[in-house]
């Protein structure tokens, strides 16, 4: 392969995988906040228990 | 609010998203555009426009969806009465997409079955055109009949029916669950195609004419306007998918940073493909003993002329094509499912139907529509035309009218972007507002107005001028005539006035099935 092709192929990975690994590195950071009380962590609204 | 009709956290729209923005042209476009436009050197044009457009403009779409939550049209209702024909534009575009789009995957469908036994013999083309798809030559292949190719049209069904059960389903039941077991399957198969076509003989070749830099590509716009047209292509803006997810979201949902992993996912996958074909091109080139440039093509071309031709001449050919078309149809269904989305949660929301009716109802029409004018001895020059005109007046007309609509007509932009950074950890700013309102509607407008010239002067293809205005022009120009009768229709009383942001009360679009 050409010096070139091998460079630009080399940027071109490390820039666009690159941005995908700190998109998720960054998602990862800010977790997801829950609409209510999750106590399974599911996703879904659980039922508080009664007092 | 139906759970049904909601994703159920990020992750699921996430690979909802990267599962419509993945799709056919991420494998059969991009490589090409970027082999065309200065190979190594495309990939500053590329991030230029994924930066300055792309991500921006999905951004803005994500904020139209989730702020009005509602399907494309009742989205742009809410932000100011006329634009709803935007939303409608985005429906028509949908359904017209939609109807063709499924017929290609119908077809890899059938050629995951001729892999296997090599069907196409040594004419692909010809096996392609003639004996697959049996078109009618020459004048015979402009009229449209409505001749039935039962080798298309069964394996067409099928996938209209697996779609609309999907929808059927749900969004989260349905296109989150089906996205979140296509995708990581999807990235699999391409991930073991690389392999196997990084080891055949030409390999490096094919690279290397991907890679090789030419620099001075970066003086030519066509280049420029070609890596804004596959960005915004690929990443499906534009077409009211986009404002349709993002009505379903949660109200505490990281639109932002959800936005960039998306984006960057699509562009991941788009360059892993890239990588995919050029070395099965380069393996193709050596073994005829011509150079990359003589085999080197894109869309269905290179899926089902090319490709088979390599299958033939690879070892253990039968296994990659198997793979590769696998591949291809995994990437279709999840966007198919994305677009058909847009149309029913339209009808559902301006009409109140439910999920059983517009989904058996409105998708069975577009499934019927589909049947009739595609799998048929005369459907593929329709296809042909209906795709250029669908994307380069549809999808670039829509996205300019919306730009230009929201920065400078309703000039809602600053709430936009407020409505990001109240739900989001990436703060858009100034930057976002001036690529939305400024860099988008100027690549957007000369891409457009560039493509009515062309269109007007050089017609399409070879194809005569006036099945090009009836089929070409005629879909274009109908669907915005539909567009303003279908807002001239009334809504249902309190619809519109039923959005209520910020209070977590606001319901999803879609009823209840």
């Amino acid at each position: 392969m050409d010096v070139s092709a091998v460079i630009m192929m080399i940027v071109a990975l490390v820039l666009v995988w690159g941005g995908l690994v700190a998109a998720v590195v960054h998602l990862s950071h800010h977790p997801e906040e829950v609409d209510a009380y999750d106590i399974d962590d599911d996703g879904r609204p659980d039922t508080p228990p009664s007092t | 609010m139906s759970e049904r009709q909601q994703f159920k956290g990020r992750r699921a729209f996430i690979f909802a998203a990267i599962g419509s923005a993945v799709g056919l042209g991420n494998i059969w476009r991009f490589p090409y555009v970027a082999y065309e436009g200065g190979g190594g050197a495309f990939i500053v044009p590329y991030l230029v426009a994924l930066m300055t457009a792309g991500i921006p403009l999905l951004f803005m779409y994500y904020a139209i969806g989730h702020k009005f939550r509602g399907s494309a049209p009742l989205s742009w209702r809410r932000l100011g009465g006329g634009a709803e024909s935007i939303g409608w534009w985005q429906v028509g575009i949908s359904f017209v997409i939609a109807v063709y789009y499924a017929v290609i995957i119908a077809w890899a469908v059938r050629y995951i079955g001729f892999s296997a036994t090599e069907a196409w013999g040594e004419e692909p083309g010809a096996f392609l055109i003639g004996q697959f798809l049996q078109q009618a030559e020459g004048d015979a292949g402009f009229d449209v009949g409505l001749t039935l190719v039962p080798g298309v049209a069964i394996p067409l069904a099928l996938i209209w029916v697996f779609a609309l059960l999907v929808h059927w389903r749900g969004i989260q039941g349905g296109i989150a669950r089906i996205s979140m077991i296509f995708i990581p399957l999807l990235v699999a198969i391409f991930l073991v195609l690389v392999v196997r076509a990084l080891t055949l003989p030409g390999a490096i070749d094919g690279l290397d004419a991907l890679f090789t830099p030419d620099w001075s590509a970066l003086t030519d716009a066509d280049v420029w306007v070609a890596a804004y047209g596959q960005i915004f292509f690929s990443l499906s803006i534009g077409f009211g998918i986009m404002i349709t997810y993002a009505a379903h979201l949660k109200q505490k949902t990281n639109l932002t940073g959800s936005g960039l992993t998306v984006a960057f996912s699509n562009s991941g996958f788009e360059l892993l493909a890239g990588i995919g074909v050029f070395a099965t091109l380069g393996f193709m080139a050596q073994a005829a003993g011509v150079g990359v440039s003589e085999v080197a093509d894109s869309g269905i071309g290179l899926a089902f002329i090319a490709f088979p031709t390599i299958i033939s001449t690879m070892p253990g050919g039968a296994f990659f094509g198997v793979l590769f078309f696998t591949a291809l149809v995994l990437a279709g269904i999840t966007s198919l499912v994305s677009i058909v989305e847009v149309v029913l949660t339209a009808i559902e929301d301006k009409f109140g139907l439910s999920r059983n009716a517009s989904v058996f109802g409105v998708g069975g029409v577009m499934a019927i529509v589909s049947l009739l004018l595609f799998p048929t001895t005369t459907g593929l020059n329709l296809l042909d035309v209906l795709d250029a005109f669908a994307n380069n007046f549809g999808i670039v007309g829509a996205g300019l009218a919306s730009v230009i609509t929201l920065a400078w007509g309703l000039r809602r932009l600053g709430m936009l972007g407020d409505h990001l950074n109240e739900v989001s950890s990436f703060k858009v700013g100034l930057l976002w507002k001036l690529m939305v309102g400024l860099v988008t509607p100027l690549i957007l407008g000369f891409m457009f107005v560039s493509q009515v010239i062309s269109r007007i002067q050089d017609g399409y293809g070879e194809m005569p001028s006036g099945y090009v205005a009836l089929y070409g022009w005629g879909s274009a120009i109908g669907l915005l005539v539909i567009a303003a009768i279908m807002t001239v229709i009334p809504w249902r009383k309190g619809v519109v006035a039923a959005h209520d942001a910020g209070q977590g009360n606001t319901p999803t679009p879609g009823k209840e099935a």
